[in-house]
């Protein structure tokens, strides 16, 4: 039997290079930000490309979108995370002074076999299948959720996600 | 019971004091200590508890007071928290709730969260202003808890912080958190600005339960002002 674990990714077009004046307070905060993340229960993993803090030099899409993605154990924990810790919060509540609005949806949820660890295509896929669909139980968010699937034991929708 | 019966309860200014009591501390209520807090007897406090109870305005809990434990221990305490449930009366009907999630989307896919910042800074300050022209001589942290109390955020001392039980936007901001957090930070921060209070200032530290706005000693926050 394999329970599901919550993915994310959220991505953002920077309004200045990293290593700007503009850039400085957010560049400087990731990584404190980051440790929160990682000693809560409920985080299980994120990615990390090691030329930079987190995965700020993963650059899917032209230079200018960066990306963030992690897995966690549920999605009430990702969510007290990002929306109930201070550090986090005010992050986010000054998200302004280092990103560029953006009218698409910026930020996918999805669920994972527990265990699995999506790649950058995975969670990109994901975010155009939100973008272009609407919340659906494959791509979703935090305002319109959907359950996890039952725990499989091996059923079509587990083969069709480890079969990449 | 319909929200109207609902709310009629609290009519009753011992009911009223009972329940407001409870509502601003972070700790679940004994009977005593409410109506110790209330200034009435013990057994009266009891009937106005389950009244409040009955109507889905307080929870019960029990708990076992340190030293109790197997047969003969006695009961175990009663405790009343605030229910989480919302309950709104408007006559005749009004739902500015609707309006308020059109206007938070609107602010949050146009990219006009500074300017709502700005406002909400600049409405804090006018509150803030007020609330010194009252009381001139109040200490910060009575004026600011009183404040934020008539504003309706349930004020509770935390060692020398101002927790707050309750976000009076707590709907809202379970949909659109940055937003309306930064919102009522921005509201918070004016409210000490126009107050001339510089010994205190506002930041975001939330706890279960609690809004996310902490008043604290100026200078020892680590969110930033920007």
């Amino acid at each position: 039997m394999t329970g599901y674990h919550l993915a994310q990714l959220n991505v953002g077009l920077v309004r200045a290079p990293t290593d700007s004046p503009e850039l400085a307070d957010f560049m400087a905060g990731i990584d404190p930000v980051n440790a929160i993340a990682d000693a809560e229960p409920g985080f299980v993993w994120r990615l990390q490309d090691g030329d930079g803090p987190g995965a700020t030099a993963v650059r899917p899409r032209g230079p200018d979108l960066m990306i963030n993605m992690s897995v966690w154990k549920s999605l009430e924990a990702l969510r007290d995370f990002v929306y109930r810790s201070g550090p986090h919060l005010d992050f986010m509540r000054r998200r302004r002074n280092w990103f560029h609005r953006m009218a698409e949806e910026y930020l996918v949820l999805w669920w994972v076999p527990a265990g699995h660890l999506p790649d950058v295509d995975e969670g990109m896929s994901r975010l155009d299948l939100l973008r272009s669909n609407g919340p659906s139980p494959l791509a979703f968010t935090f305002r319109d959720p959907y359950a996890a699937p039952p725990p499989s034991s091996g059923g079509p929708e587990q083969r069709s996600l480890q079969h990449r | 019971m319909n929200e109207i019966s609902v709310v009629a309860v609290l009519s009753d200014p011992v009911r009223r004091r009972l329940y407001d009591y409870i509502a601003r501390q972070p700790h679940a209520v004994s009977r005593s200590e409410a109506a110790e807090a209330a200034g009435i007897q013990r057994t009266l406090a009891a009937f106005h508890l389950d009244r409040l109870a009955e109507a889905g305005l307080v929870d019960v809990t029990f708990r076992r007071l340190a030293g109790q434990a197997g047969p003969g221990a006695g009961r175990p305490a009663k405790l009343y928290r605030r229910a989480a449930t919302e309950y709104q009366v408007s006559v005749p009907p009004r739902d500015y709730r609707a309006a308020a999630e059109l206007l938070a989307e609107v602010v949050d896919v146009t990219g006009a969260e500074p300017e709502l910042q700005r406002s909400a800074r600049s409405r804090g300050a006018a509150a803030g202003r007020a609330a010194r022209w009252e009381v001139p001589d109040q200490s910060p942290p009575d004026l600011i808890a009183g404040a934020l109390a008539a504003q309706g955020y349930q004020p509770y001392r935390d060692g020398a912080d101002i927790r707050l039980r309750n976000c009076p936007f707590h709907v809202l901001a379970s949909r659109y958190p940055p937003l309306i957090c930064g919102m009522n930070l921005a509201l918070v921060e004016g409210l000490l600005e126009g107050a001339a209070v510089t010994a205190l200032e506002a930041t975001l530290d939330p706890r279960p339960g609690d809004c996310c706005v902490v008043v604290c000693k100026a200078g020892v926050s680590k969110t930033s002002q920007s």
